[in-house]
């Protein structure tokens, strides 16, 4: 592995002691407390219904009086209702990977995304990245955040863009062996395909590659090692989430130890999701964002549904921004399979749909190789038995039909003998993930 | 015409067969015919029992899916191209196969099984006619006592 510059890009915001931290924070909040209030009639509804007047927040200290934002508000609100300023303020929108009517949209000021290529050049350079890299943007570009919010934030730092996308593996291959391409940005599981493609190629030892950003996916320090010594790079895990911003909320640094948040434009707190009290440092809850600059979606107290711990100690990188712990799984039942988020219930109601009763179904999500593959599981009850291979081969064909329009994804089904998924007391067990992150 | 076939729904899964085979013992069950169609993940079996109504039941009580299903059981003399003759009436009448397996060979005869799709009701006189013989539930019955 190549020694890498250790740059830290914006040191006045990185590098301040906890008292200027919380002070900046706490006047950003009441700002943006006020502009909710004022400008977003949801908002202001949920504070009145909370007994809430912006003057009651007068600092960080008061985050806890402050109702919480779901999905679902931006969902009750689709497309634009969270929106805090003019629409003619608004340069750019984003939208969740859904093809299902769960899209959740985001909107940026010209502002906000000046902000965004800021955090996101901090998490670049923080990975060692200059302006002397080529860089491949392997994220898709379009909705999804990804691809835009990195091409952005590498180009603010300086370095040569390559504008990849997905899904042209071997051209991408090329190109970094022909560019000298010495950095990337992509899923881990993506950069793990790539990896493979190269040393079917045997270019892992032409190509220049030093360095990788990867996110938008869960992965563990295993990968990330596994990753760094196949490819003789460093890898590095970028958080972010659109509703809060895109790539660029968070990213590690060349220790590894956890999550630096770029904590000047987002508040994180940790809750426990039960009890939704916020509990203390080094303890595992769900993390929590309030967006402290952003003008075109302003959040209050989002939750992520990533659970996560935070620890606010200066690192051996200088900074002193607090930094997240690995993920260590979601509060609620969404999984991310290829990059796609699925809700088991999306596969209940596109079954309900076909039917008028739901079978007992299971999703087990499995990796092989590098992909993710999803089965399902339907149990054959008397209302879909036929004695006939062929209507049963077209009941399958048919849900597997009714699943992929509900997840965009497509999955194998397996048809299974009655009583024999697994039922569980209570909740019913929908979800089998055998993917080993270790 | 019609005879009554137990179908089963069978995963591919080590000892799925014995348990169906346990519960049609224990339940008195003696099997004429059968036959199993297999695809990657599950098979189907089809039998021809003696009393399919009661082992209908005992395999629903033990929580399989089955059903009964008709299908049509034949007739057929030791005597070369007698299936093809067959074949050919059901094809002349537009008549489809979906299935079809033996279930008995005798010294001078042999019957076969088969579900048929269209209306072979309104075409039986006529194969009687033309010498197709059908034999009945109480005759398979009687095959195994």
């Amino acid at each position: 592995m190549e020694r890498i510059t250790l740059m830290i890009w914006n040191e006045t915001k990185e590098c301040m002691s906890r008292d200027e931290m919380n002070n900046l924070q706490s006047c950003r909040l009441v700002k943006t407390v006020d502009r909710v209030y004022h400008n977003v009639p949801y908002y202001r509804k949920k504070m009145q219904e909370a007994g809430l007047e912006p003057g009651d927040i007068k600092g960080i200290e008061d985050i806890n009086k402050l109702p919480y934002t779901t999905k679902d508000d931006l969902r009750d609100t689709y497309p634009f209702g969270l929106f805090a300023v003019p629409m003619t303020e608004i340069v750019r929108t984003h939208a969740s990977s859904g093809t299902t009517g769960k899209a959740t949209v985001v909107g940026y000021t010209r502002h906000d995304i000046d902000v965004w290529k800021e955090c996101v050049a901090r998490a670049f350079a923080q990975a060692g990245i200059t302006r002397e890299d080529r860089m491949q943007i392997a994220y898709g570009y379009g909705l999804f955040t990804g691809g835009l919010g990195a091409h952005y934030g590498a180009e603010n730092l300086g370095a040569m863009v390559v504008p990849m996308s997905t899904g042209n593996t071997k051209k991408l291959v090329t190109m970094m062996e022909d560019f000298d391409v010495t950095a990337i940005a992509c899923t881990p599981s993506y950069l793990i395909h790539i990896a493979e493609v190269l040393k079917e190629t045997n270019k892992i030892d032409k190509v220049k590659l030093k360095t990788a950003v990867c996110g938008a996916e869960p992965w563990t320090e295993n990968m990330r090692r596994q990753i760094e010594s196949e490819l003789g790079i460093n890898a590095f895990d970028i958080y972010g989430l659109s509703e809060v911003m895109g790539p660029g909320v968070a990213c590690d640094c060349i220790h590894h130890k956890g999550l630096h948040v770029y904590e000047d434009h987002f508040l994180p707190e940790i809750i426990d999701p039960t009890t939704l009290q916020p509990v203390g440092e080094d303890v595992t809850g769900e993390l929590v964002f309030t967006t402290l600059t952003k003008e075109g979606l302003p959040l209050l107290r989002y939750r992520t549904k990533d659970l996560t711990s935070i620890n606010y100690g200066k690192c051996e990188c200088g900074r002193t921004l607090a930094r997240i712990s690995r993920f260590k799984g979601r509060s609620d039942d969404m999984l991310i399979i290829r990059g796609v988020n699925v809700f088991p219930s999306q596969i209940e109601a596109a079954l309900l749909e076909m039917n008028g009763t739901t079978p007992h179904y299971m999703m087990i999500v499995d990796r092989q190789g590098s992909l993710d593959t999803l089965e399902i599981q339907v149990e054959v009850e008397e209302r879909f038995f036929s004695d006939e291979i062929k209507e049963l081969e077209s009941l399958s064909k048919k849900i597997a039909h009714v699943v992929q329009n509900a997840i965009g994804l497509a999955a194998k089904i397996k048809l299974v003998e009655p009583r024999t998924l697994e039922r569980s007391e209570g909740k019913a067990k929908h979800v089998i993930d055998n993917r080993k992150l270790v | 015409m019609y005879i009554k076939q137990l179908s089963v729904f069978l995963e591919n899964r080590e000892g799925r067969l014995d348990d169906v085979l346990e519960i049609l013992k224990t339940n008195g069950i003696n099997i004429v015919s059968l036959s199993l169609a297999d695809t990657a993940d599950y098979g189907m079996l089809r039998l021809i029992v003696n009393y399919s109504e009661r082992a209908l039941e005992s395999l629903k009580n033990n929580g399989f899916s089955a059903s009964l299903t008709n299908v049509t059981v034949v007739r057929l003399p030791h005597k070369i191209g007698q299936l093809q003759e067959l074949a050919s009436l059901l094809c002349k009448a537009d008549i489809n196969i979906e299935y079809m397996y033996s279930l008995s060979i005798g010294q001078n005869d042999a019957c076969i099984v088969f579900k048929a799709s269209g209306a072979l009701d309104s075409i039986k006189e006529q194969l009687k006619n033309d010498g197709v013989e059908f034999v009945s539930q109480t005759e398979i019955a009687g095959m195994v006592g």
